[in-house]
């Protein structure tokens, strides 16, 4: 016996749907074709369940290319900040477009647009976090710090640091440092 | 990807700081969710609750009835499930040793209260917008202090 069957495209997406995001337990709201709502954060593990559960199916969660792109310029960034060998010397605006292959006006309007800072500004938190770092880690004292991401003096990190996080160096080693000390003195 | 809003939690026994705070939030660039708590008791039982959302910040005034601010951040430092939500405290006083105190404690945000509605907005969009990038970048979040 041979069956004809008629499909209704939509209420088949729409079941398949409802059954994996019910499955993996996640709050949504389907909102058209090809479009889902998700009412609770997903957790990045619950992301690539997500993901996977639905490329049995053929279909494929679509990511913005702009985000992409956006994570490619923080990538980027992170990696001149914190590896040693990177030219600091160099200006970021060249680095960032040669590396990236796009003007870097076209790089920092979408930056911008898609996470409501600068890229200057990125870079900026990027090189106090390192900072902090080398304050909290090494024996580097601020005047090599500076020194080492290419600070045009100490008084310069100084006061980025101080403009940043309003605290001072020294205020935020001894803040971290009695941290430390009363997390030590707790039987964990 | 994973995250297109954040979500915050305001505790503040005044309801004209707190019409004051989520009036601000509203016109914020970033998207956000406020719950609101009248004071410490209330804001720590939502928190204990296993069925409750954790914030990415907490906003916590330092005098509150029944449970002031620095107890519910010792309380809410020495608990595994809520030790990594940022917590930002706001207060009328502005002495260093306060400010010290409550960041030895664990706090990650200290913020002295505005008296103007523009500058209260300035300092929360500021506060957002680093706590995004916090959030989006997988920064540490132990070495995270700001003062505003």
């Amino acid at each position: 016996m041979k069956l004809f069957l008629k499909f209704d495209f939509n209420t088949v997406s729409k079941k398949v749907l409802e059954s994996k995001f019910n499955e993996l337990n996640l709050e949504y709201k389907i909102l058209g074709f090809g479009e889902v709502e998700l009412l609770k954060k997903i957790e990045p593990e619950e992301y690539l369940a997500l993901n996977e559960s639905l490329n049995d199916y053929g279909i494929e969660i679509v990511e913005s290319q702009k985000g992409i792109l956006v994570q490619k310029i923080k990538d980027a960034i992170i990696n001149m900040v914190f590896n040693e060998d990177t030219d600091l010397k160099v200006k970021s605006s060249v680095y960032l477009s040669e590396k990236l292959g796009h003007s870097y006006g076209y790089l920092s309007n979408l930056f911008s647009e898609i996470t409501y800072s600068s890229i200057e500004n990125f870079i900026i938190i990027q090189k106090i976090e390192y900072s902090k770092q080398l304050l909290l880690n090494t024996e580097l004292n601020l005047t090599e710090i500076a020194f080492k991401l290419n600070y045009s003096s100490v008084a310069h990190l100084s006061t980025q640091f101080k403009n940043t996080t309003g605290i001072t160096p020294s205020a935020f080693q001894r803040i971290i440092f009695k941290r430390r000390e009363i997390a030590q003195k707790k039987p964990n | 990807m994973h995250t297109d809003y954040i979500h915050i939690i305001l505790a503040d026994d005044d309801e004209d700081d707190i019409l004051f705070f989520t009036d601000a939030f509203d016109e914020l660039k970033i998207n956000t969710r406020v719950n609101t708590f009248n004071d410490g008791e209330e804001l720590m039982n939502y928190l204990n609750d296993d069925e409750s959302l954790m914030p990415d910040v907490l906003f916590l005034d330092l005098n509150m009835p029944k449970k002031t601010g620095i107890e519910c951040l010792r309380e809410i430092k020495t608990s595994d499930k809520m030790s990594g939500i940022a917590i930002a405290i706001y207060s009328t006083s502005a002495s260093e040793e306060d400010i010290e105190k409550t960041f030895v404690l664990g706090a990650n945000i200290y913020i002295k209260k505005p008296n103007d509605f523009k500058k209260l907005k300035k300092v929360l969009s500021e506060v957002v917008s680093i706590n995004w990038q916090y959030h989006t970048n997988a920064l540490n979040k132990d070495n995270f202090l700001l003062r505003l």
